[in-house]
């Protein structure tokens, strides 16, 4: 993978409301861009590791955990880990702030 | 290391048997295994088979070892295979199919057959026993085809049965030789609750009657009883009692009376062979329940293993019936005699009933009706023959109030390493014991997923948690008592008292200062938080949308694909051509995929990309009909007096009204009505939440009927002359149900745990009661307004939910 990275600008930081997920699409990536109530934004992959797949954005976020919105599948937002007893990955990108615009790398 | 291991052969795989070999396995036995079984399956626990029937459970999830543990432990396994005889000579045992398996050693844990009555007509088609998984499927399947049932005797498989069979849709009468329901573990009172809870669900009873006929051509249809009277069935469940299955041991010469006989180390007549479990009989005894044959099984583990092991000296059984929402224990002596201290006490209005006997001040016996909390305790207590004192007065008879006192965790400590604390699945109290310290668990979950512990029937739950108290002392916070979910421990009874007495205000506050385990709970226990302030709060409570399900959030069922359904409201079913156009040109405008006609009378607009939402509910300007959520969908009528030659009342205006009354605001889970305009009930009122059926002079009101995963007719609630009493009843059975219910749990399941009469009681005979509930169901209704016209109003959170920003 050495792909050159791309930094996207994705909005202001009161652009994501706390807990509720947004879906962004950066380049030719689908994003769903979570902010927890920390403050912290993570950017995940809006596609379900769930073998019927779906989205991601809609979920339940509770800490830095997500809840699938169709499956109820729970993921750590900083790693992308599907957690037990179900199993998988989200592909997690890095997310920046420069001032209160929130930028995604891809 | 050239020791050649011994050849260990099983007869039957069923739970006594695996069961010992599992304990025979981490006792590091060193065994050539070789099992066979005569069914097909792999070992399953046959006492959840009621649940199998009854469709709460499949039959994957009552396997308890599958395929592949046979095959990690390098266990043989031969199903569909009949032992038929023990060759003592050539250490052989032959089996139906030719086969010659030599043994060291064998285990004879063959089970028990049903009893089938010797009775003229027993042998006919449709008559089966109530003991294996292909009984089970025989059950399934006449359940789809014929109507009547009959269910021979009404002890404990005969009354799971029967309330399966009921479930299943079948009309089903349980004849009782005795004037008493399982008269051999209950007394009078509690046999005479049990009778009237089942009636209450449905099963129908002919008691003191003695089969002596079953009549019919090749298929049974009715039943002869010795008064001369009869009684039709076209299918017939025996369930009289149990059979020990000794045609093994018998063709093989070893000593058999009731069952096998074997001695205080389950060895049987002949050398090298033992016998376990329900086909065995040791002093005189043969067991008929789980619990006695892990505990053989423990004792003949150990002696196969060379360890020390006492003795098995026969069991003291307790019994619980498995039924939902019927609650029955009881254990050793439960019939008073003059040599007796009798402990009672009996609640009609709770139907609760209690019983405690003792004999010199120890207690040797006990029967619990409807609250079986103190099962697991008085199980013990009866089994140590403890001596009945002050404290222990306190604790079983103690009204439960919340807070409990102080839990006691002396008992376990009395008992020993080798007693069976989960009789469903034979884990002693060592084993839990093991796994805490060698773990460092502290939950029983953890407890659950390493030992099986509590798996099944969950009666076992309140020892596991004193062992645990037990062993980890101080740092055993608090029983690991079942919360509403995983992040407390506490009830919703418990939740909702405490955001009243706190006067707690957001879901971050309750879970706060309750002590939620993960900090911002999960997806089940938020949004039923968030409900519960709601009903509580209605005109202050601001809702939380990051607490609410994907659908209740966006105002729109997702689909599997990501996209969403929309359904606009049609009150009571009845649209205009206008509407119906405007339908058709947003459907086309906005490429949606199909409409449909929904259950409940009215049109589902589906596959609506997730950004076009708001634009589709703005062009159609019409309210939301609710689909995607926890409220009243629809009310579904049919045409009534307004055009119905048979119409007694205006069922189509009621509806409307109703629907327009009630809807937007919040329930339990999803909330359906019917309103009919006669008798006829074209509009299916057996099946929704309140069904409303009009007759000349008045309405009928039922409540708890469902359609869904658990099929529930309504029950009826009461008859009703004008309409606004029936709007009144109507109020106040939703705010009741509002004020009451479990977040997700749907009428039919409240009215059955809550008990009809209760919610009669509170709502009919009390008028005070009533206006206040529909006063409080008015209030809430203030505070409602269209979700679809608020987010076109707001248009940062529309953006922030809908809109997809591309980069």
């Amino acid at each position: 993978m050495n792909k050159t990275t791309q930094t996207y600008p994705i909005g202001s930081v009161q652009d994501f409301l706390l807990q509720i997920g947004r879906v962004v699409i950066a380049g030719n990536v689908e994003l769903a861009v979570f902010r927890t109530s920390d403050g912290a934004i993570y950017a995940l992959e809006n596609r379900s590791p769930h073998p019927k797949g779906g989205p991601l954005a809609e979920g339940i976020v509770s800490g830095h955990f997500l809840y699938d919105p169709l499956y109820d599948w729970k993921i750590d937002l900083r790693t992308g880990e599907v957690q037990a007893p179900d199993q998988g990955i989200v592909m997690t990108y890095p997310v920046s702030l420069v001032g209160d615009i929130v930028t995604v790398s891809l | 290391m050239t020791t050649i291991r011994e050849k260990l052969v099983l007869v039957g795989n069923g739970m006594a048997g695996i069961g010992t070999i599992e304990q025979i396995l981490k006792l590091g036995g060193a065994y050539d295994i070789t099992v066979f079984g005569s069914e097909p399956h792999p070992n399953y626990n046959r006492i959840m088979l009621s649940y199998v029937l009854e469709g709460s459970k499949t039959l994957n999830d009552i396997i308890l070892n599958d395929w592949n543990w046979y095959e990690d432990n390098n266990i043989t396994l031969h199903t569909g295979t009949m032992v038929t005889r023990i060759d003592e000579g050539s250490k052989q045992v032959v089996t139906d199919s030719g086969m010659l398996v030599p043994y060291d050693k064998v285990i004879i844990a063959t089970g028990s057959n049903s009893f089938i009555l010797p009775v003229p007509g027993s042998d006919k088609e449709g008559v089966v026993g109530f003991r294996d998984i292909s009984d089970c499927d025989a059950m399934l399947a006449a359940a789809k085809q014929y109507n009547k049932a009959a269910v021979i005797g009404g002890g404990l498989l005969g009354l799971e049965a029967a309330k399966g069979l009921v479930n299943l849709g079948m009309d089903v009468t349980v004849v009782h030789l005795m004037e008493d329901l399982m008269e051999r573990q209950l007394d009078r009172n509690a046999s005479s609750m049990l009778q009237a809870e089942l009636e209450r669900q449905g099963v129908k009873f002919s008691m003191g009657k003695q089969t002596v006929e079953l009549s019919g051509e090749q298929r049974v249809s009715g039943l002869c009883f010795s008064d001369g009277s009869t009684l039709a069935a076209d299918f017939v469940v025996m369930a009289v009692g149990i059979k020990p299955n000794v045609t093994l041991a018998k063709d093989s010469g070893i000593s058999v009376n009731r069952g096998i006989v074997v001695d205080d180390y389950l060895q049987t007549s002949m050398q090298n062979i033992y016998s376990i479990g329900e086909c065995a009989e040791h002093r005189g005894m043969c067991y008929g329940l789980v619990a006695p044959l892990f505990e053989q099984g423990m004792v003949l583990a150990k002696h196969l293993c060379g360890s020390d092991t006492k003795p098995y000296e026969g069991s003291i059984v307790s019994t619980k019936l498995k039924i939902s929402g019927v609650d029955v224990f009881s254990a050793g002596e439960f019939l008073d005699s003059p040599e007796h201290t009798v402990i009672s006490s009996k609640d009609e209005w709770k139907r609760t009933y209690k019983k405690i006997l003792l004999k010199n001040n120890v207690i040797v016996g006990a029967v619990l009706f409807g609250d079986v909390t103190e099962s697991a305790n008085l199980q013990k207590l009866v089994k140590q023959g403890a001596v009945m004192t002050d404290e222990i007065y306190t604790e079983v008879m103690g009204t439960g109030c919340c807070g409990g006192g102080a839990k006691k965790s002396t008992s376990v400590e009395a008992m020993a390493d080798e007693e069976i604390v989960c009789g469903c699945n034979g884990v002693t109290k060592k084993a839990i014991v093991d796994a805490v310290t060698e773990h460092g668990f502290t939950t029983v979950d953890e407890i659950k997923a390493c030992t099986g512990a509590t798996r099944s029937c969950g009666g076992c739950k309140p020892v596991v948690e004193q062992i645990l108290q037990f062993v980890l002392g101080d740092s055993f916070q608090q029983a690991a008592k079942q919360g509403i979910c995983g992040c407390t421990t506490l009830s919703r009874d418990e939740i909702v008292a405490e955001i009243t007495a706190k006067g707690l205000k957001t879901t971050k506050e309750v879970m706060n200062v309750l002590g939620w385990k993960q900090e911002e709970g999960c997806s089940k226990c938020r949004p039923a938080i968030n409900y519960y302030l709601g009903m509580m709060n209605p005109d202050t409570y601001q809702d939380e949308k990051e607490s609410r399900f994907v659908n209740e959030r966006m105002g729109a069922n997702i689909q599997k694909d990501g996209t969403y359904t929309v359904i606009p409201r049609m009150y009571g079913g009845v649209t205009t051509p206008e509407d119906l156009k405007k339908i058709a040109d947003v459907s086309l405008k906005y490429d949606v995929k199909v409409v449909k006609v929904t259950g409940g009378q009215r049109l589902d607009l589906i596959g609506v990309k997730k950004e076009d939402l708001p634009k589709v509910w703005e062009e159609l300007d019409m309210p939301s009909g609710y689909g995607y959520a926890k409220s009243l969908r629809t009310v579904k009528t049919c045409v009534g007096s307004q055009f119905c030659r048979f119409g007694t009342q205006d069922s189509l205006g009621m509806g409307a009204l109703i629907e327009r009354k009630y809807e937007r605001l919040d329930f339990p889970a999803k909330f359906k009505i019917a309103v009919n305009g006669c008798p006829r009930n074209c509009a299916e009122s057996c099946t929704k939440d309140i069904g409303i059926v009009g007759n000349d002079g008045g309405w009928e009101v039922f409540i708890g009927g469902n359609g869904g995963i658990k099929p529930r007719i309504a029950d009826s609630f009461c008859k009703i002359k004008t309409d606004e009493e029936l709007i009144e009843v109507c109020s106040a059975v939703m705010q009741y149900y509002r004020e009451t219910g479990n977040y997700l749990e749907r009428t039919s399941e409240w009215v059955e745990r809550m008990g009809l009469e209760r919610i009669q009681m509170v709502i009919l005979n009390n008028e005070d009661n009533r206006k206040e509930l529909a006063a409080r169901i008015d209030f809430a209704l203030t505070q409602v307004t269209d979700p679809w016209k608020k987010m076109l109003n707001d248009s940062s959170t529309r953006a922030a939910l809908f809109e997809e920003t591309r980069v």
